[in-house]
């Protein structure tokens, strides 16, 4: 396989990560107005409104019911990754999953150990914690510590280029992943990544083993994925019955599992494709399905 | 039963029991320290956009997302970072250095998609960004008894949300005194005036609006507010006093004398 065979999904992935901040930029910078706002709430092309629906929940919590246009703004956003998988949110538009990838591959690249034993359930506690805090203090509580939106506001107001909240959160979280637990942040702690997880429960893009059969056990896939546990039920369902569509939620739609199997077992399907007739008894030769278009 | 409680007949129950302890651990070390910043109070020197919720519930609704400092023309607002005094990332701005120039179309509640900035101010001349206190009495060039006038002169509500009040200038015996007086019913707290005070700092200063004015104590009655709204006196008419020279003046219910004036131009029955 060329390196671009078995990277193309992770360059699709910070192609839209990257896109993400640049239609914000090239307003203030080249007067090219195409998205206005930040992740939390924006404006594109003067008529889209994409809001949080995080933001919306803690708000409610808060005791304060948004206008229409951040409620239509969330709806979208909600039925958005309820199609192309609630937590793409997390490799394909959040600019954290570039610093927390960027931690991962250096710890691999150093050898490093596992670090602190983190629960995967921990990240749904701290959603519970910030609903909360939200009502026990009447703000958008996660607002004052979210690493998404302080970093991607960062990046789209410039903010980043002097030592504020950008650099410091953004730090934090990269340095926690590096030196103190594997994958820590996005894959055990991040909030935000739990709440689209939800979404992702009856997200109709998936991942599908589909050629499953065609597994020589090489663990590349496992040896990539970022929430490692997904992979199996799938991959290994066959005996069981199962069909070959990875249902989990956590499941964040990144594709490297599909760049790096050699024998393509993985391609992206829909979750309704999912009896174990569905999966073929060869690998597949190309990617049928089209990447999720990525969220301005 | 007791014989199930060791945690070797049950671990599930155990492990399921610990992770519920270190959630709720993780829930409250969150809350807590997410509860210590949003706990803060108003701040002097940031001011939010025209229709800014009341802080509290402004903090319940602004998202951060900065549409309003997008399409602020003047780029007047700014988001917070650390240690510019307002929430992480929610939009204010400082007079001295930006003020507000009231744009009559409000592209800054426009823009605010949460509420936040709230769509019921129409005109921005009901905004209450702030107040306008001259805090500087002692180096204001008007307090010193020259004629600057310069945040009378640059007010957009000039004569109405700041006058100059006439008063005596006793030092010099000859001169009068301009007193810049700030009405708080009037006054926006775009912060023009604290922009243009001549001052190396300046002697105006737009505050917010907790900070500005005073609160009376809920129990106060203000006699003749009540008295108009009644319609007439609240209380009896103060016993008749007698005042030299004015013996024998009928007094009226108000308290005040009736006097009839002479056409030599003084009053009748007025024996000084």
């Amino acid at each position: 396989m060329t390196w671009l065979a078995s990277h193309k999904w992770l360059l699709a992935r910070r192609l839209s990560q990257v896109a993400v901040v640049a239609v914000f930029l090239t307003g203030p910078l080249f007067g090219l107005w195409i998205a206005k706002g930040t992740l939390a709430s924006s404006l594109t092309f003067g008529i889209l409104p994409l809001t949080d629906p995080l933001m919306v929940a803690q708000g409610l919590a808060a005791g304060h019911l948004m206008t229409p246009t951040a409620l239509i703004g969330a709806a979208i956003v909600l039925a958005f990754y309820a199609l192309v998988g609630g937590r793409a949110y997390c490799s394909w538009v959040c600019p954290v999953n570039v610093v927390t990838d960027l931690a991962a591959w250096l710890r691999k690249r150093l050898g490093m150990e596992k670090g602190l034993t983190l629960q995967r359930s921990t990240r749904f506690w701290l959603l519970g914690g910030i609903v909360l805090a939200s009502a026990a203090t009447g703000t958008i509580a996660w607002e004052l510590a979210n690493p998404v939106t302080i970093l991607h506001r960062g990046l789209v107001t410039g903010s980043i280029l002097t030592l504020g909240s950008a650099v410091l959160v953004t730090s934090a979280v990269f340095l926690f992943d590096l030196g103190l637990a594997e994958r820590g942040w996005c894959t055990h702690l991040c909030p935000v990544g739990a709440f689209y997880g939800l979404l992702g429960r009856v997200a109709v893009v998936r991942v599908s083993a589909i050629g499953r059969a065609a597994c020589d056990d090489c663990m590349d896939c496992f040896a990539v994925c970022p929430e490692r546990h997904v992979i199996a039920p799938a991959l290994r369902g066959e005996a069981k019955g199962v069909g070959p569509v990875i249902m989990s939620a956590d499941c964040t739609n990144c594709g490297r599992c599909i760049d790096v199997c050699s024998k393509t077992v993985f391609r992206f399907a829909t979750r309704f494709q999912n009896t174990p007739s569905d999966a073929t008894s060869g690998g597949l030769g190309a990617d049928l399905a089209g990447p999720p278009a990525k969220v301005a | 039963m007791a014989t199930q409680r060791g945690s070797a007949t049950n671990p599930g129950r155990r492990a399921m029991l610990a992770g519920t302890v270190r959630g709720a651990c993780a829930v409250g070390v969150l809350g807590a320290l997410l509860a210590i910043p949003s706990r803060r109070k108003a701040e002097a020197v940031a001011l939010r956009p025209p229709g800014a919720l009341a802080e509290r519930d402004f903090a319940a609704a602004c998202v951060r997302c900065g549409l309003c400092a997008k399409d602020c023309p003047y780029d007047t607002l700014k988001l917070s970072d650390i240690g510019d005094g307002p929430m992480l990332g929610t939009p204010f701005f400082r007079a001295r250095a930006v003020p507000c120039e009231m744009c009559v179309t409000l592209p800054c509640v426009a823009a605010c998609p949460t509420g936040a900035l709230d769509k019921g101010l129409t005109d921005i001349n009901n905004a209450k960004m702030g107040v306008a206190v001259l805090v500087g009495q002692e180096t204001c060039l008007n307090f010193l008894g020259l004629r600057c006038d310069v945040c009378y002169r640059v007010c957009p509500r000039m004569g109405e949300a700041i006058t100059l009040e006439l008063s005596h200038n006793a030092r010099t015996a000859k001169h009068a005194f301009f007193i810049p007086t700030v009405h708080s019913a009037k006054c926006t707290g775009c912060g023009k005036c604290e922009k243009a005070c001549v001052l190396d700092e300046a002697a105006i200063k737009v505050l917010p609006q907790a900070l500005a004015s005073g609160q009376l104590g809920k129990h106060y009655r203000l006699g003749w507010e009540e008295k108009k709204k009644a319609g007439g006196s609240l209380v009896e008419p103060s016993p008749e006093v007698q005042v030299r020279g004015m013996e024998g003046v009928e007094m009226s219910p108000g308290g005040t004398y009736k006097l009839e004036k002479r056409p030599d131009g003084g009053f009748k029955e007025f024996k000084p």
